[in-house]
C-alpha cells in the first residue's frame, strides 16, 4: 500500500510539477506574444537548439536560482524567508486529492486512481487553500515595505471573501452526487442521462418517444449540465483566490509594484511564481473533477469501454488501455481548463477593487445561496429521477 | 513506537511551543497571531488521529485560515506598537488567567485519572453525515438557537459600523 502511494505522488509530482508547470511558464509568454501580436520568447538556446523557445524555463531557473537573495533592511527575516514556502506548499499537495483516473480491478487487486481516498477530499482541498493566504500575508507584512503591506491587505481581504463564495458555490454539486469524495464524484459522472427523462417522473405513465434517448438529448452526467450556474460562480470565485487577472489587484503593477512579492529576488520570487502556476494546473483538475466530469470520456461509461475491448484484447490489456485512455481524457480537459483560464487572463483587463468586493459579496453570494436553495427544492421534487 | 502516536508526540509539542509562542510574543502581535496559527494547525492534526475528519477540517478552514486571517487583518490595518500593550495594564487579566490555568490543570489530571482504553469506534465516525445528521435532528434547537445569535451579532455589528443606515 505504501509502495503505492509512493508511486502516485511521484507521478503527480512529476506531471504537475517537473512537465506542466514549467511548460506553462512558457505558454503564457507565448500566448500573451500571441494576443498582442508579437513572437514571444523564442532565444534561449542550447547549442543553437532552441526548440520553439521551450528551453526558457531553464534558462528562468538557471536564472532565478543564480540571483542574490535579497532580504530587505528592517525585514522580519525569518517570516520573510518562509513566505514563499508557505505560498507554494499548499498548492503542491492539493493535488493528493484529485482523482486521474478512475478505480480498476486487475484481477484480485483494486486500485484507485487518487492519491488519498479521503472521505472528505473537497473539505482538505478548501482548508489547504485557507492556509495559502498566510504565505501572501506573511510576505506582505515582512518585508517592511508599504507595497508589499497594501498588496498583502488586498489579498487577505479578497481572498477571505471569495473563500466563503468558492464554498458555497459548490453546495450545490455536493447535493446533486451527495459526496465530498472527488473518486466518487468523478464515478458519478460516468453515466448519462436524458435532457427530458424527468418529464417521465413528473408525468405518471408518460413514455418519451424512442429518439429522445438517443445522442443529441442524452448528455453526459457531468457537473456543468447539472449545475450551470454553479460552474460560472466557482470558476469566477477559485479564479479570484489564485489572485491572477482579471483578479489580479493584490498585484496591482500599475498601481503597487508587484504587491505583496514587491521585495523577493531570485528563487523565492520564483517560488511565488511557481505558486500561482501550480495553483492554474490544480484550478484545472478540481474544476474538471468537479464539472467536466473528471476522467471520463462522455457518452462511453467504464464498463461499455472494457466491455468492448476485452473481446479483443483479454480483460487485462482493455483495464490497461482503459487506464491509459482515462489519464489522456483528464489531461486534455485539464489543458483545455488552463487555456481557458490563460485566454481570461489575456482577454480581459483588471477590475477595480471595490468591483472585485462587490462581485463576491453582492453578485457571487446571493446567486450561490439562491443555487443551493433551487437544487435542494429540485432535488426534493424529483428524488432520483436526475 | 506506532506512527499515530509519534505523530501525536509532534504535533501536540507543536501546539505547547506555538501556543506559548503565541503568548510571550507581545511586542510582535503579528507572530504571535502566526503562532496561533500553528497551534491551530497542529490541534487539527490531532483532531485526524482521533478520526474527527471533518472537525480538522473545519478548525483548518474556520479558525486557521478566516479567524485569524481578519485578526492579522485588523492587526496591519491598525497599525499597533507594542507601547500600547503595556502588561501592567493587564494586571487583573494575568490573575484571571493563571486561575483558569490552574483550573484546566485540575481537570486535566482529573481526566487523566479516569483514563481507559476508549471503546471501537463505530461506522463512519467522524465524517460529515454523522455529523450533520445529528446536528440537523438531536440538535437542531441549539442549532437554531446559536444561528440566531449570529445573525443578531451580525446585525449589531453593522450597526456600529454604520451609524447611520440609509
Amino acid at each position: 500500500m505504501p509502495v503505492e502511494v509512493i508511486v502516485k505522488t511521484l507521478f503527480i509530482l512529476i506531471v504537475v510539477i517537473g512537465a506542466l508547470a514549467p511548460v506553462m511558464t512558457w505558454t503564457e509568454r507565448k500566448q500573451s506574444a500571441v494576443m498582442q501580436d508579437r513572437i514571444g520568447a523564442n532565444r534561449a538556446d542550447l547549442g543553437g537548439i532552441t526548440v520553439l523557445g521551450l528551453l526558457h524555463p531553464l534558462a528562468d531557473v538557471v536564472k532565478l536560482l543564480t540571483k542574490e537573495d535579497v532580504v530587505p533592511l528592517g525585514a522580519n527575516r525569518i517570516m520573510h524567508l518562509l513566505a514563499p514556502l508557505i505560498a507554494a506548499v499548499p498548492a503542491v499537495i492539493a493535488y493528493g486529492v484529485i482523482p486521474f483516473a478512475g478505480v480498476y480491478t486487475f484481477g484480485q487487486d483494486t486500485i484507485s486512481m487518487v492519491v488519498s481516498n479521503a472521505d472528505w477530499g473537497l473539505l482538505y482541498i478548501f482548508a489547504i487553500g485557507s492556509i495559502a493566504t498566510y504565505g501572501t500575508v506573511m510576505a506582505g507584512w515582512s518585508s517592511n515595505s508599504n507595497w508589499s503591506l497594501l498588496g498583502a491587505m488586498r489579498a487577505s481581504a479578497q481572498m477571505i471573501s471569495y473563500e466563503v463564495t468558492m464554498g458555497l458555490s459548490v453546495v450545490g454539486i455536493f447535493m446533486v452526487f451527495g459526496t465530498l469524495q472527488l473518486q466518487t464524484m468523478a464515478i458519478e459522472q460516468d453515466a448519462t442521462f436524458r435532457i427530458l427523462g424527468f418529464l417521465e417522473y413528473l408525468i405518471p405513465g408518460l413514455q418519451l418517444p424512442a429518439f429522445l434517448s438517443a445522442f443529441p438529448f442524452v448528455l453526459p452526467k457531468w457537473g456543468i449540465f447539472l449545475q450551470p450556474l454553479g460552474f460560472l460562480m466557482f470558476l469566477a470565485t477559485i479564479m479570484a483566490e489564485n489572485k491572477r487577472p482579471p483578479f489580479d489587484v493584490p498585484e496591482g503593477e500599475s498601481e503597487i509594484i508587484a504587491g505583496y512579492f514587491t521585495e523577493y529576488s531570485g528563487m523565492r520570487f520564483g517560488l511565488f511564481f511557481m505558486a500561482e502556476f501550480i495553483e492554474v494546473v490544480v484550478i484545472a483538475g478540481l474544476v474538471t473533477t468537479l464539472f467536466l466530469g473528471g476522467w471520463t470520456i462522455p457518452w462511453v461509461s467504464t464498463a461499455d469501454f472494457i466491455g468492448v475491448v476485452t473481446p479483443a484484447l483479454g480483460e487485462g490489456v482493455a483495464t490497461g488501455l482503459c487506464v491509459i485512455v482515462h489519464f489522456l481524457m483528464f489531461m486534455t480537459k485539464v489543458v483545455v481548463m488552463i487555456w481557458l483560464q490563460m485566454s481570461l487572463r489575456w482577454g480581459l483587463p483588471r477590475f477595480r477593487y471595490d468591483h472585485v468586493m462587490d462581485l463576491c459579496w453582492k453578485g457571487i453570494l446571493p446567486l450561490s445561496i439562491a443555487n443551493i436553495f433551487v437544487t435542494g427544492a429540485l432535488l426534493l421534487l424529483l428524488g432520483d429521477a436526475s | 513506537m506506532s506512527a499515530p502516536l509519534f505523530l501525536f508526540y509532534v504535533f501536540a509539542a507543536l501546539a505547547v511551543v506555538s501556543a506559548l509562542g503565541m503568548v510571550l510574543n507581545v511586542r510582535n502581535t503579528v507572530a504571535a497571531a502566526m503562532s496561533l496559527v500553528v497551534t491551530m494547525v497542529s490541534l487539527a492534526g490531532i483532531y485526524v488521529l482521533l478520526a474527527a475528519y471533518l472537525v480538522a477540517a473545519i478548525q483548518i478552514m474556520v479558525y486557521g485560515g478566516a479567524i485569524v486571517v481578519l485578526f492579522l487583518f485588523v492587526v496591519m490595518l491598525l497599525n499597533l506598537h507594542s507601547d500600547e500593550f503595556l502588561p501592567a495594564r493587564q494586571r487583573w487579566l494575568k490573575f484571571a488567567g493563571a486561575l483558569l490555568g490552574v483550573f484546566l490543570l485540575v481537570e486535566g489530571l482529573r481526566v487523566l485519572g479516569g483514563f481507559h482504553e476508549p471503546p471501537p469506534l463505530p461506522e463512519g465516525f467522524g465524517g460529515y453525515r454523522q455529523l450533520g445528521l445529528s446536528l440537523y435532528t438531536d440538535y437542531l434547537l441549539i442549532v437554531e438557537v446559536i444561528s440566531l445569535l449570529l445573525t443578531a451579532a451580525i446585525v449589531g455589528a453593522l450597526i456600529l459600523a454604520k451609524r447611520e443606515i440609509d
